[in-house]
C-alpha cells in the first residue's frame, strides 16, 4: 500500500490503462499541455504523446461524439468534461447516441467510452459550477455512472471503466482530488456495480457516495464516541445500483439515512430510499431519512453555501433522531 | 479534371449498377410508404424519393470499407452501402430478422459489416460522431473516408459548428455531404438561415467546398470521386452541397401545406431516374427493353423484401432487455 492523493489515483489508472491498451486515448479540454484543469492528466502528455492525449477547443457536444465516433470504430476513449456542468451541452451526445448506440443498433455497435467530469459543492463557485448532476445520468438506461469516494476506488473504478464495453459517465468530486488514502501498489481493478460496506456498524445505516463518504466517515466516528455504531455503505456505482448490498445492511440495522449531495427530488436518495422499501419494508424500524443539498441554486456566500450542504452535525443529528424512541420527524 | 473526362472513365457496367441502385431505392420507397398506409409500418418514416441520386452518386465511390453515418431519411443511403433491402424491410416492419434486430426502426438502420454506422434521429447528431469516426480512422492509420450525409436544416444546429470546426482544425479524413432538399420539415431555406447560400457555411471553416446537382446521378458521381480521392490522399476535409428535393412529405404524415403542387412537379421533370434513362437513349447506351427488365427485377426485389419481412418472426419477449449494456 502507498498512500496517494484522489487525483494521483486517477491519473495512474489512466497511464497502467493506456500503457496496458493502444486504443486507450485521452480527449477534452485542456487535457494535454495544461495537465487537466484539475492537473488529474498532468505529465500524461509527455509519455504518450499528442496522438493520444488530445487537446480541444472549448466545443462540448462536439468533443462528446468524438469519443462516441471513435468507440464507433473500435477505440476506447477517455473523454474529460472537465465539469459536469459543462457535460449539459454534451448530453444530446451522451443521452440520444451513447447510450443508444448498442441497443438500437441491435448490438453492432459498442461505445466502450468513460466521460470523467468533475463536480462540486461547497467550494464558493456559484450556481452555474456547483451542481451535482449524477442522477440526470443515472436516469438512462445505457448508461452507467460511477462515483467513488476514496483513491483505492477512484483507481480501480476507473480502470474497470476504461475496460468496460459501454459508456461510464465517471464522476469526481474536486474537493477531494487532493485527499489521501491507500492505494495497493499491485495491479487491481474493482467492479462497477458493486457496493462496499465501508465501516461496519450496528445501529444505523449511512447510505453515501462520492465526497459525502468522507462527511459520514468523520460523523461515524462522533457517533460511536456516543455509543451510536454507524455502518457506512459506500454505494460507489450509481447504475446499475448494487441493491443486495445496501439492503442487506438495512436488514441489518433496521435504520438507513441515505447521505447525497444531489438535490433531494428526484435524487439518488429518493431511488435508494424506494429499492429500501420495495426490499426491505419489514425489516425497517423508521422511515428511510434523506440528507441532501438545499434545494436552491447554491449560493456564492461561504456560509449560506456552507449551510446548503449536508455537515458532520447534520448527519450526527438524523442518527441521534433516528436511533431514539421517537424517530418520526417532529 | 473535367466532367466529360470523369464521367469517360465509368464504364457502361459502373453506370448501369448506379441507375439499378436508384430504381431500387426508388420501389423500396414507393412500396414503404404503401406498407405504411397498411399498417405493417409504424412511426415516422422518411422518404428518400427524389434523392436517390445523391446516396448514389456518393457512396458508389466510396470502397467497402469506407463508412458511412446518415441522419433519418437514410433507408437510400443504407441500401446504397450494400445492404440488402430485405433486411431493411424488415426493420421497418419491426421484426427480428431486420438490420437493427427490429431495434432501431426507420430512423435507425445500422449495418457496420458494410460500414454503415447509423441512421441517426436528431437533426445535426451524426456530424459530431464523424468526427469521431475521422479521429478514429487517422488514429488506426488507416485511409479509410468517413461521409456524413445531413439536411438543411442540421446547419443551425451547434453540433454543425463544432463538427465543422474540429474537422478543419484536426484536418481529418471527412466528407459532409449537406442534402439540401430545401425544406427543414416545413420550412423553407430562406425562412430559416441568415445566409441561405448554405455552401458559405464551410468557408467559415476553411474546408474545400463544392456544390452540385444532386438529381444528376453522374454529376453527383464525379464530385464524389474526385472529392473522395483527395480526402483519402489528403487526410483533410471536404463539404458538399448536393442540391436536391424530396417528392414526399418530410414525415409520411406531412400534410405538405408549404409547398406547392407545381413545385413539386416542376422538380420532377429533373428526376433523377428519368434523366438518366434519356441519358441511356442519347448515348444508344441503354434499350428500352433493358430498363423496363431493370425496373420489373428492382420490383420483384422489393416484393420479395416485404414477403421475407411479413414472414419474418417478431422480437422474442425477452429479447426487450437483451442488448441495453455490451458484455
Amino acid at each position: 500500500m502507498a498512500e496517494t492523493t484522489f487525483r494521483d489515483a486517477l491519473n495512474q489508472a489512466l497511464r497502467e490503462e493506456m500503457r496496458r491498451d493502444p486504443n486507450v486515448f485521452i480527449v477534452g479540454e485542456e487535457v494535454g499541455e495544461y495537465g487537466g484543469a484539475y492537473k488529474v492528466t498532468q505529465g500524461i502528455l509527455d509519455e504518450f504523446g499528442p496522438e493520444r492525449v488530445i487537446d480541444t477547443p472549448i466545443s462540448e457536444e462536439a468533443i462528446a461524439g468524438t469519443g462516441i465516433g471513435a468507440a464507433m470504430i473500435g477505440l476506447r476513449p477517455v473523454v474529460e468534461m472537465m465539469t459536469i456542468n459543462f457535460a449539459l451541452l454534451a448530453m444530446d451526445q451522451i443521452v440520444n447516441h451513447a447510450a443508444k448506440l448498442h441497443y438500437m443498433s441491435g448490438g453492432q455497435v459498442t461505445i466502450a467510452m468513460v466521460v470523467r467530469a468533475a463536480e462540486a459543492a461547497g467550494l464558493q463557485l456559484g450556481a452555474q459550477h456547483s451542481q451535482n448532476l449524477e442522477p440526470w445520468f443515472a436516469h438512462v438506461p445505457g448508461l452507467k455512472v460511477v462515483a467513488p469516494g476514496t483513491p483505492a476506488d477512484a483507481k480501480g473504478l476507473l480502470k474497470s471503466a476504461i475496460r468496460d464495453n459501454n459508456p461510464v459517465i465517471f464522476i469526481e468530486h474536486e474537493a477531494i482530488y487532493g485527499s489521501k488514502g491507500d492505494v495497493p501498489e499491485e495491479e487491481y481493478t474493482i467492479p462497477i456495480g458493486v457496493a462496499e460496506v465501508k465501516r461496519p456498524g450496528a445501529d444505523v445505516s449511512l447510505i453515501t457516495y462520492s465526497r459525502m463518504l468522507l462527511t459520514c466517515t468523520k460523523a461515524a466516528e462522533q457517533l460511536a464516541a456516543e455509543g451510536i455504531d454507524a455502518e457506512i455503505v459506500d454505494v460507489r456505482t450509481l447504475r446499475p445500483l448494487d441493491s443486495e448490498t445496501i439492503v442487506n445492511s438495512v436488514k441489518k440495522t433496521h435504520k438507513a439515512i441515505v447521505v447525497e449531495e444531489d438535490w433531494r427530488s428526484v435524487g439518488m436518495g429518493a431511488e435508494i430510499a424506494a429499492r429500501i422499501q420495495e426490499e426491505a419494508f419489514d425489516y425497517l424500524d423508521a422511515p428511510v431519512m434523506r440528507l441532501a443539498l438545499a434545494e436552491t441554486p447554491m449560493p456564492y456566500s461561504k456560509p449560506l453555501e456552507q449551510s446548503a450542504i449536508p455537515s458532520v452535525d447534520d448527519i450526527v443529528r438524523a442518527a441521534r433522531r433516528i436511533t431514539s424512541s421517537n424517530p418520526l420527524p417532529p | 479534371m473535367s466532367v466529360e473526362q470523369d464521367r469517360f472513365i465509368l464504364s457502361k457496367t459502373e453506370i448501369v449498377e448506379m441507375y439499378r441502385r436508384m430504381i431500387l431505392i426508388r420501389a423500396f420507397e414507393e412500396k414503404s410508404a404503401e406498407m405504411y398506409a397498411k399498417g405493417k409500418i409504424g412511426g415516422f418514416l422518411h422518404l428518400y424519393s427524389g434523392q436517390e441520386a445523391v446516396a448514389v452518386g456518393f457512396i458508389s465511390a466510396l470502397r467497402d470499407d469506407d463508412y458511412v453515418i446518415g441522419a433519418y431519411r437514410e433507408h437510400g443511403q443504407c441500401i446504397a452501402k450494400g445492404t440488402e433491402p430485405k433486411y431493411v424491410m424488415a426493420e421497418l416492419f419491426g421484426k427480428a430478422t431486420g438490420v437493427s434486430k427490429g431495434k432501431g426502426g426507420s430512423m435507425h438502420l445500422f449495418n457496420v459489416e458494410r460500414g454503415f454506422l447509423g441512421g441517426h434521429g436528431i437533426v445535426g447528431g451524426g456530424m459530431p460522431l464523424a468526427v469521431g469516426v475521422g479521429l478514429g480512422i487517422k488514429y488506426q492509420k488507416s485511409d479509410r473516408v468517413c461521409v456524413c450525409f445531413f439536411g438543411d436544416g442540421a446547419v443551425n444546429e451547434g453540433a454543425f459548428h463544432e463538427a465543422m470546426n474540429l474537422v478543419s482544425l484536426w484536418k481529418l479524413p471527412v466528407i459532409y455531404v449537406l442534402e439540401n432538399n430545401l425544406y427543414a420539415m416545413g420550412t423553407a431555406v430562406y425562412r430559416a438561415s441568415s445566409i441561405p447560400d448554405l455552401i458559405r457555411r464551410a468557408g467559415c471553416y476553411d474546408i474545400d467546398r463544392e456544390q452540385v446537382d444532386g438529381m444528376d446521378l453522374l454529376a453527383v458521381r464525379e464530385v464524389a470521386e474526385r472529392s473522395v480521392r483527395v480526402v483519402r490522399e489528403s487526410s483533410e476535409p471536404r463539404f458538399i452541397e448536393a442540391i436536391t428535393y424530396r417528392y414526399r412529405g418530410h414525415s409520411i404524415s406531412d400534410p405538405g401545406t408549404y409547398r406547392t403542387k407545381e413545385e413539386i412537379e416542376s422538380w420532377r421533370e429533373h428526376d433523377p431516374i428519368l434523366r438518366m434513362e434519356t441519358y441511356f437513349r442519347d448515348q444508344e447506351m441503354v434499350s428500352e427493353d433493358e430498363i423496363k427488365t431493370m425496373h420489373d427485377e428492382a420490383d420483384a426485389r422489393i416484393q420479395d423484401a416485404v414477403n421475407f419481412a411479413e414472414e419474418s418472426p417478431f422480437p422474442a419477449p425477452d429479447d426487450l432487455y437483451a442488448g441495453v449494456y455490451a458484455e
